[in-house]
């Protein structure tokens, strides 16, 4: 992780979206996007993308526990012994992800028992402990807000497009929409076939693996000096 | 052949650095290549050259391919008539036969040819860099090892994810870890699995009004039928030698892929270890199922060995798959490892594994990817070997 960690808390008489704050959103969407550039939060990205329903809920729940969890741990910092930080935040984090957990069950039933156990694996995601340990730790509480958005919009905006490549390509819909007309099919005598291999998970690593091909075609600094 | 050479001597200054078509120097310089053997000199370095370079290799391999595409256009029209019941004696309208098989693959080599070629001069001209030739071969195995009623749009789909994602983003021709021609039936087999396997797709039976599929029939490969149980229904060992089987397009006859090795192995081009390799680990692997075969009960394992090798894809797989220099083992004793556990593990998947009928695919692309690892330890061993035998202690 790079220059967005190490950023010095903001002085008092910053503004709620200075330059620098700005940059803690921004800068994870594409310099250092947790996925492509830092290459945290991977597995959920295979696993959750078959349906872009699936991602979008992914990404929100991923986003509520990080912000919220940024925010607490943040102004726990100053009371959290050292020693035990990691444990503590892992603590902070259970409970967000268990609260995530409750609400979807709660509202949205269906989408609970589709993306299940997943939910509860948040909490395993890299991107979250990165953030509490390296951002959160280290600054105040509206940084660190900021820091966690950035982080899962980057995170978000990656599993929307697998979802989308995944579930045009292996379902012909989209959001549940169809979008290749049922005519097509060859059961109803047309041509098309549903991609089957976009559903299974190394397809999903491959689309990743384009996304950064193409971002790194695009945004050169990304390129390692060999 | 002077006025072909006039006229490629006459564009060529177009493409020259500061010419109008200076963009397409490099699809040019491939063109002008593939026809005329380049005038480079030697400058420094090697001062000795071979005449023989990547595509002169590329085009032997595509004339060791002929008799399994020919023969293969053949047995697509004999299928067909069998299925419709129409001129089943072997001997009977040849003609009919080869041109009812050339009109069903001309369209998927054409398709291979184009979009691959295609994508390969976008990569040329974008990158700036020469053609790289490897995909005169990839683009003739493609539709060999393709069932004949694989949609059209299907082999550009593969031929495009090969060529991208099995080659281009490795690095081009020479750096791939994956056979290419393979990669693109691995991705078809598991993206349409109802049009690569199952036993509707192996044998043409488009009717033209008056014809009838004669009762009874199936369009099961010997393998498809062998892995249902029904090994009963396996062809003839004779049969299967020269391929007078339902199967993918060029892989039904051993006889011609036994043709495309010999020229293979003259021609010094394929490796001939790499070969006796695959086919003793075949044999290795078949001996072993006959002898237990019995006492399980498994007729499936019972099929004598010689049979089991003229069967399925095994011997196309043996002849121009494995043998691809870019992704076997590059160590000689390492050439020896990769084929026995190729032929090993074709014989395990085929025979033991309900869900895939033909191991010969997925068997060499798990190899490819085993090859630089098995190279590694050869090298290892090398050293260690040598440095035993070193008098002069390093430190």
């Amino acid at each position: 992780m790079s220059t967005a960690t190490t950023a010095p808390a903001a002085k008092p008489a910053e503004g709620l979206f200075s330059k620098k704050n700005r940059k803690l959103i921004t800068d994870p969407l594409n310099d250092n996007n947790p996925i492509t550039v830092q290459v945290l939060g991977i597995c959920s990205a295979l696993a959750i993308t078959v349906k872009v329903q699936n991602a979008v809920v992914m990404a929100l729940s991923v986003l509520a526990v990080v912000v919220v969890g940024n925010m607490v741990i943040s102004a726990l910092r100053n009371l959290i012994p050292g020693r035990i930080r990691i444990i503590a935040q892992l603590v902070i984090a259970a409970g967000l992800v268990t609260l995530v957990d409750i609400v979807l069950k709660a509202y949205v039933y269906d989408v609970s028992k589709q993306v299940g156990v997943y939910v509860g694996l948040i909490i395993t995601n890299c991107i979250l402990m990165g953030r509490y340990e390296a951002f959160a730790m280290g600054n105040k509480v509206w940084p660190s807000a900021l820091d966690g958005l950035g982080n899962s919009l980057g995170y978000a905006w990656i599993l929307v497009v697998v979802g989308i490549v995944r579930e045009l390509t292996g379902s012909g819909s989209v959001m549940g929409l169809r979008i290749i007309p049922e005519s097509w099919y060859a059961t109803e005598g047309g041509f098309y076939f549903n991609n089957n291999m976009m559903i299974l998970p190394p397809m999903a690593l491959i689309i990743v693996g384009i996304i950064i091909w193409i971002q790194r075609s695009r945004n050169t600094k990304l390129i390692e000096q060999a | 052949m002077k006025a072909l050479r006039n006229l490629v001597d006459s564009v060529k200054p177009n493409f020259a650095k500061g010419g109008k078509l200076e963009k397409l120097h490099w699809v040019f310089d491939g063109l002008e290549t593939f026809l005329f053997t380049p005038g480079h000199a030697t400058e420094k370095g090697a001062h000795i050259r071979d005449g023989i370079d990547l595509k002169r290799t590329m085009s032997i391999v595509i004339t060791a391919m002929i008799p399994c595409l020919l023969f293969g256009m053949w047995n697509v029209g004999h299928q067909h008539y069998l299925a419709i019941g129409e001129l089943t004696a072997l001997g009977d309208g040849f003609w009919e036969k080869f041109l009812f098989g050339a009109i069903k693959v001309l369209p998927i080599v054409v398709v291979s040819y184009g979009v691959g070629l295609g994508i390969e001069f976008l990569f040329t001209t974008i990158k700036g860099h020469p053609i790289q030739e490897g995909y005169l071969v990839s683009g003739m195995l493609i539709p060999l090892v393709m069932p004949v009623d694989t949609p059209l749009w299907m082999v550009a789909v593969g031929s495009a994810f090969a060529v991208v994602i099995g080659k281009e983003v490795f690095g081009g021709t020479g750096m791939n870890v994956l056979n290419v021609a393979l990669t693109a039936r691995a991705f078809l087999f598991f993206a349409y699995p109802t049009m690569m396997s199952g036993d509707k797709v192996w044998v043409n039976t488009s009717l033209e009004p008056g014809q009838a599929v004669v009762d009874g029939y199936s369009g099961a490969t010997s393998l498809g039928h062998a892995a249902a149980g029904n090994v009963a229904s396996v062809v003839p060992m004779m049969d299967s030698f020269w391929g007078f089987e339902a199967g993918s397009i060029g892989e039904t006859s051993a006889f011609a892929c036994l043709i495309g090795a010999a020229i293979l192995i003259i021609t010094g081009i394929g490796s001939w270890r790499i070969m006796l390799a695959v086919l003793l680990g075949g044999v290795t692997m078949s001996a072993i199922f006959n002898a237990v075969g019995p006492s399980l009960g498994n007729e499936y394992m019972q099929i004598p060995v010689l049979h089991q090798l003229m069967l399925g894809s095994f011997m196309f797989g043996l002849v121009f798959m494995a043998t691809d220099p870019v992704t076997a083992a590059q160590t000689e004793n390492g050439k020896w490892i990769y084929g026995f556990l190729i032929g090993v593990m074709a014989m395990l998947i085929r025979v033991v594994n309900p869900a895939y009928p033909e191991g010969m695919m997925l068997a060499i692309l798990f190899m490819n990817v085993m090859a630089p690892t098995i190279d590694h330890f050869v090298v290892q061993s090398n050293i260690k070997r040598r440095l035993k035998r070193a008098t002069l202690q390093t430190a």
